[in-house]
């Protein structure tokens, strides 16, 4: 065990910070935030000259054998300058969808066109009904000959309108809720029966929620396997859960930093309000949460690099994502009441921090359905293995 | 960054767990197990074990008896030793002191007093706290005058945790009254069998007889027992509180109170299941249960930066805010884990729960704790 960045490592780090430094200041953020697109294809290409689009994938699938170590260093820089480019659903989602899921040849041409930064892509997999749980799958898709017919609705997919590619999530068999009979489907963006609303979401970033009307899709469309998908589905979603938890970690402290500083400068009653000792324990205690959500960043990355079980893995990642929200919660907060009144506003950096924070704190689960997770993922564990109760990540 | 286990450390946990399988007496397991205050013999003869490994005192120089393992092989002892029932390692002799013997000391303190700490011939306690310097420590009055080869020694100390086992004191005196506050202040080795010592004991709200009071009328101690140099004893004092509080951590300790505390859950029938079946209560132990995974890569954190060269600063502040906040939520889960059978007193579960409360009070109280990081890390 090493908690010190390889040089390569540092390498990305230093060239990740360069770019949020170069690119990322506020006033071109809100600027960039404003356009169609919402990110910019300029800095997507650099992205992929800087191989960062293929680093954390496998090599066997044209990626550069990177693991989700490289994934969080790359977020945390990120996270410091609300990048806002779709990496995580294209590399991240899309990416393991593709590289762990993928059926043959033209897969691996649409991996290697995402790692290239000819194509987008992105995950379709919530729905109206089912709040975050993956299982919850009502769009169906039914067999006609080889093909799939798809009808249904998804909600929130990031970055719908510009994603070219979407990994969806089908019901190919058994009941809204059941955890088999899920199928991974590849949708072209501009499939005939595909309808959105896209929208600018509250963060800045930019999402869709896309109907499937009698979309047909060939049998070269399955990742992983029919009726079986949950599996590589919950893989995905764990890994997009470790991204976050980075750029979470990368948001806070800033929000930390920023908030430190402003209180060293803002003077009330002829001093700075930092002399206080009661906002001097409200910093300290943002200051440890964040510590305490960087633990659970590494965490987060130790276990989606373990060759643990899945449900190992699902447990840890439910965990970290509890941690991340409920400290980036305190954070965030913390850092609107420490600003008082200009904290509130639009034209100053805190406020968006906040907001891209809160949607985090949501995304893949919140607080609440991660720690039912977790409770649910021990009793299976305790009840199939005796009675271990080592808290996770603890050694032996 | 490489965040696995490697093989090697693997094995050493095995090798833990063997010897805790071997050596740690079924009935002092037992005892652990229940809750039940061990005698100073369960404590002693287990001492002699572990050094009889040569495992007693991990943290030291290998040259005076240390075992040289990293960071990780440290939590991964402790860790085991924590979840094998084995009895507290008492702190204050290994742990608070002889860092200091070894830092500041000579090399006759060194060559006496370690060997006795290591084969548990001493045992020690710690002298800071007065009824009137707590928080502010650095206005203890207790004094020590020159007499000669001698310190004449007036005054009193407090909260003394197991005093009355205890064969020598280390205290903090002050040597120079006309000193500024901090800097006429020594650190001085007091043998608990000097004539003029007097030992109370303080029963505290759990019904515990933990903590002590400390008199010290006209005791003599030999101006040998000065460690370091007379008006520096601050200094010794705050590279010992650093120290002290990475082990208030208690991350390992916590993993026992979190078995403990199952154990008390699982052993409640309700609706014909057990309160672990209970989704609100089961929540309520994953959230701490949560941070405590959190801090245990907090502090490895620590340190893994600590060995690389950093001594441990401020950050050891936080690490104790949060795990000693972590060690008051299982203890307050415990008793509400119990209801009923909490009210009695011979179930044990809400004597933890008051007895705990002691931990964000100690070694410097949290919001002193606060204090040091606001300044210190945060230059507020």
């Amino acid at each position: 065990m090493d908690f010190a960045l390889t040089s390569e490592q540092g390498l990305i780090k230093d060239s990740a910070l360069r770019f949020v430094a170069d690119e990322y200041g506020f006033d071109k953020r809100v600027a960039l935030s404003q356009t169609d697109d919402g990110f910019s294809r300029e800095h997507w290409r650099r992205f992929a000259d800087l191989g960062w689009l293929g680093m954390p994938l496998p090599e066997d699938r044209g990626g550069f054998g990177g693991t989700p170590v490289e994934t969080m260093i790359l977020m945390e820089a990120f996270g410091t300058g609300l990048v806002l480019e779709p990496f995580v659903p294209t590399v991240v989602l899309g990416g393991t969808a593709l590289a762990y899921g993928g059926n043959g040849s033209a897969h691996d041409a649409l991996l290697g066109e995402a790692i290239e930064g000819n194509k987008l892509l992105t995950l379709a997999y919530a729905e109206p009904t089912g709040r975050y749980d993956p299982a919850s799958v009502r769009t169906r898709a039914r067999r006609d000959g080889t093909d799939f017919v798809i009808d249904g609705n998804k909600r929130a997919v990031p970055f719908g309108a510009a994603a070219d590619t979407y990994v969806v999530s089908v019901r190919t068999s058994g009941e809204a809720d059941d955890a088999s009979g899920i199928t991974l489907l590849l949708v072209d963006r501009d499939a005939p029966g595909v309808r959105r609303r896209d929208y600018r979401a509250v963060d800045g970033s930019r999402a869709s929620d896309v109907t499937f009307e009698g979309v047909r899709v060939g049998a070269d469309a399955v990742l992983g396997e029919v009726d079986n998908g949950l599996p590589l589905l919950e893989r995905t979603i764990d890994a997009g859960i470790g991204a976050i938890c980075a750029e979470a970690v990368g948001i806070m402290s800033v929000m930390h930093r920023v908030t430190v500083e402003f209180i060293k400068q803002r003077k009330q009653f002829g001093v700075p309000i930092g002399s206080f000792q009661v906002l001097q324990h409200r910093a300290v205690d943002m200051l440890i949460a964040l510590e305490q959500a960087r633990s659970m960043e590494i965490y987060a990355a130790m276990s989606l690099t373990a060759e643990a079980g899945d449900s190992e893995r699902k447990r840890a990642l439910s965990a970290a994502k509890v941690q991340i929200a409920r400290s980036g919660r305190y954070v965030g907060q913390s850092a609107i009441q420490l600003h008082g009144g200009i904290g509130m506003t639009e034209e100053y950096l805190i406020g968006h921090y906040f907001k891209r924070m809160s949607v985090l704190e949501l995304a893949f689960g919140d607080a609440d359905f991660h720690v039912r997770r977790y409770v649910a993922l021990g009793r299976t564990a305790s009840a199939a293995a005796s009675a271990d109760r080592r808290p996770a990540g603890v050694a032996g | 960054m490489d965040l696995t286990f490697s093989p090697e450390e693997i094995a050493f946990g095995e090798e833990v767990r063997a010897f805790i399988k071997a050596e740690l007496p079924a009935d002092v397991r037992a005892k652990m197990q229940a809750g039940i205050e061990l005698t100073k013999d369960d404590y002693v003869n287990w001492q002699h074990k572990l050094n009889s490994r040569g495992w007693l005192a991990p943290g030291w120089p290998v040259k005076y008896g240390g075992t040289g393992w990293d960071v990780v092989k440290r939590h991964i002892y402790e860790q085991e030793m924590a979840l094998g029932w084995t009895p507290r390692q008492m702190p204050f002799g290994v742990a608070m002191v002889a860092p200091v013997i070894i830092e500041f000391g000579n090399d006759a303190q060194r060559e006496y007093f370690l060997p006795r700490i290591l084969s548990s011939e001493d045992w020690w306690c710690q002298g800071y706290s007065e009824p009137g310097a707590g928080s502010d420590l650095a206005s203890l009055s207790t004094k020590a005058e020159r007499d000669g080869d001698h310190y004449v020694v007036n005054g009193q100390k407090t909260w003394i945790t197991l005093a009355q086992f205890a064969d020598w004191i280390f205290c903090l005196v002050r040597t120079d009254p006309a000193a500024r506050k901090q800097s006429g202040i020594s650190f001085l080795l007091i043998d608990m069998k000097t004539p003029g010592v007097t030992v109370r004991p303080i029963v505290t709200i759990d019904g515990g007889r933990e903590v002590n009071e400390v008199y010290f009328e006209n005791v003599r101690v030999p101006v040998a027992n000065l460690v370091g140099r007379e008006g520096e004893g601050w200094t010794y004092a705050k590279f010992l509180l650093e120290h002290e509080r990475n082990g208030t951590a208690g991350v390992a300790g916590s993993s026992q109170l979190l078995e403990r505390l199952n154990a008390i859950a699982n052993s409640q029938r309700v609706d014909g299941g057990t309160l672990l079946d209970d989704d609100h209560f089961a929540e309520r132990i994953a959230n701490v249960e949560i941070e405590l995974t959190a801090l245990s890569y907090t502090q490895l954190r620590s340190l893994a930066a600590e060995q690389s060269g950093k001594s441990p600063g401020p950050e050891s502040s936080f690490i104790k805010i949060k795990g000693t906040e972590i060690q008051q939520s299982l203890t307050e889960l415990m008793m509400d884990a119990s209801g009923y059978e909490a009210f009695d007193p011979a179930v044990h579960s809400a004597a933890w729960y008051y007895n705990y409360r002691k931990t964000s009070i100690y070694a410097g109280s949290n919001e002193i704790q606060r204090n040091i990081i606001a300044k210190r890390l945060l230059g507020l």
